[in-house]
């Protein structure tokens, strides 16, 4: 794969080259070249001709973001032709680790603050991070709610078999703060590492509730039923998205990170979901 | 075992000592990582302790049972034939060779409350789900083809000879597996259990998603790992290298045995 990507690589800098050299050779006054991403190699901003920049756009984003990254992903090829973007989606503290051993990418979005602080302090981060959605928890029960779970205070009950995220993992931060706001003290039967792990114990039966994001039962369909509560406003999760150090194409980065901050991102998280930062 | 021929030609020490390489530097680049001033108290936390007190427990269950099941399914498969036993033997080893996670769903829908055998064993009052019990099934699915392979081989490469005299000499079947099948399989029979053991102590994919994960009931070491990963990378470390110690005292244990008799 990696000799893949840097044959790929080598034929998009020729391509530019060539490109820039067309230019150069046709009309000399392109005044968008002057752009400030100086530091970037030949090819990457040197389609001059269009105000649009292209080469290839490597995004690593939290894997609750799947959906609608993969969408705003092909939205942002149509409109910058010559232009792919290839995703990684994990766990935010996955992806913060393969940043911190080097990993190639131009655009880092997070499910919370904590992992794009990590970020932040190591310097791996191009000017600040900025907000761009919020998810808060919802209840996510198996069609047709065998637990007759109706807020958050059933999940008290200990007949009730509830699967949590483990306080390690955003999801279980969170599930903590509501459960200190509510005042309750749940007992669950398990305390999963993603809310993927939750939302399976849930469709398949096994649980009788879980906690998981408004996304999460969203992105779910017809396998999970959600139930909102009011105490899920004392956790409202914060998702930032930055320009990475060591991106190879700080412009097109940058492109799409206001695509995603943008009023067409903002709706596409909207339907799926997603809270205004 | 004695060497009377080793004219390899020189060329194949290069791989050979590649290969080597490339098994022990990881382990030896995780030990780099350790934070060494910290170590002790990194895994005896209380969470690490319950868990590879969990993962020793379950282990040993796992491996229980695997001898259980698996001394007989050995024994059928190499001592009879019958219509079918090439596919069942395929059968039965694919849990080697299947993605962990694929077991645990598997898993799910025979033991879960909504399983092709959950709904009745709920009705007995039986749940499975959340338990410890969902561990050792998970673990004995998993390590179950280690024993059957290194029995049915050990059982096979032994043959009947002595089998055949005992029975001769009016020796009820009963006795001959006793007295003279076990005994002469032995070794294979404990470097199989070993490798059981070894192999449930490493299980964690299909203990994830049959399983779940609660400290002290379902959580094991390969899960705690997983989850202070999130976190604590230096406890996800000191606790990594516990399991591989055990892990090499475990397999050192079985190699011993297998030169002892073999």
């Amino acid at each position: 794969m990696t000799r893949h990507r840097a044959t790929s690589r080598t034929a998009l800098s020729a391509m530019g080259a060539a490109a820039l050299m067309a230019t150069a050779a046709g009309c000399g006054s392109d005044a968008t070249t002057t752009q400030p991403g100086a530091g970037a190699p030949a090819g990457s901003t040197a389609s001059g001709t269009t105000s649009a920049a292209s080469g290839t756009l490597t995004v690593f984003a939290a894997a609750s973001l799947k959906k609608t990254f993969t969408q705003l992903g092909q939205d942002f090829e149509a409109s910058h032709p010559g232009t792919t973007v290839t995703f990684s989606f994990a766990g935010s503290s996955d992806l913060v680790t393969q940043l911190q051993q080097g990993a190639p990418a131009d655009v880092f979005a997070s499910a919370d603050t904590k992992n794009m602080d990590k970020a932040t302090g190591d310097s791996l981060v191009e000017g600040s991070p900025v907000d761009f959605a919020t998810n808060t928890l919802e209840i996510a029960v198996p069609p047709g709610n065998p637990g007759r779970v109706t807020d958050l205070k059933s999940l008290a009950n200990p007949a009730v078999k509830v699967v949590l995220c483990a306080p390690e993992v955003p999801c279980g931060t969170a599930a903590q703060k509501v459960e200190t706001t509510a005042e309750i003290d749940i007992k669950p039967v398990s305390e999963e590492s993603s809310v993927t792990d939750v939302l399976g114990k849930v469709s398949s039966g096994e649980a009788d509730a879980g906690l998981v994001y408004v996304t999460d039962v969203e992105a779910a369909g017809d396998t999970v039923e959600g139930v909102t509560f009011d105490e899920s406003s004392a956790a409202v999760n914060r998702y930032p998205i930055a320009t990475l150090a060591d991106s190879q194409n700080v412009s097109l980065a940058e492109e799409f990170v206001a695509l995603v901050t943008g009023a067409q991102g903002q709706q596409v998280l909207a339907a799926a979901g997603f809270g205004q930062p | 075992m004695t060497r009377t021929y080793s004219g390899l030609p020189r060329w194949v020490f290069v791989p050979a000592l590649l290969g080597a390489v490339f098994v022990v530097l990881p382990l030896v680049a995780m030990t780099t990582r350790v934070d060494w001033s910290q170590f002790g108290a990194l895994v005896t936390s209380d969470s690490s302790v319950a868990a590879l007190e969990l993962s020793l427990r379950t282990s040993a269950a796992s491996t229980a049972l695997c001898l259980v099941l698996g001394i007989p399914l050995a024994l059928v498969l190499a001592r009879t034939s019958f219509r079918g036993q090439r596919a069942l033997r395929s059968l039965l080893l694919l849990p080697l060779v299947l993605p962990p996670v694929v077991g645990g769903i598997a898993l799910l829908y025979t033991f879960g409350r909504r399983g092709l055998l959950g709904e009745s064993l709920d009705l007995l009052g039986i749940r499975i789900a959340f338990s410890t019990t969902a561990v050792v099934l998970a673990q004995t699915f998993v390590a179950l083809p280690f024993l059957v392979v290194s029995l049915e081989g050990t059982l096979r490469a032994v043959g009947q000879r002595y089998e055949v005299v005992a029975a001769t000499l009016g020796a009820r079947p009963t006795t001959v597996l006793t007295r003279v099948t076990v005994p002469l399989v032995l070794p294979g029979l404990l470097s199989g259990a070993v490798l059981s053991f070894a192999r449930a102590l490493g299980e964690f994919g299909a203990t994830l998603t049959f399983a779940g994960s609660l400290q002290g009931v379902t959580r094991t070491l390969p899960l705690e790992i997983y989850l202070q990963r999130e976190t604590d990378a230096d406890a996800a470390v000191a606790l990594s290298l516990v399991l591989v110690v055990v892990a090499v005292l475990v397999v050192a244990l079985a190699q011993g045995r297998g030169r002892q008799w073999g």
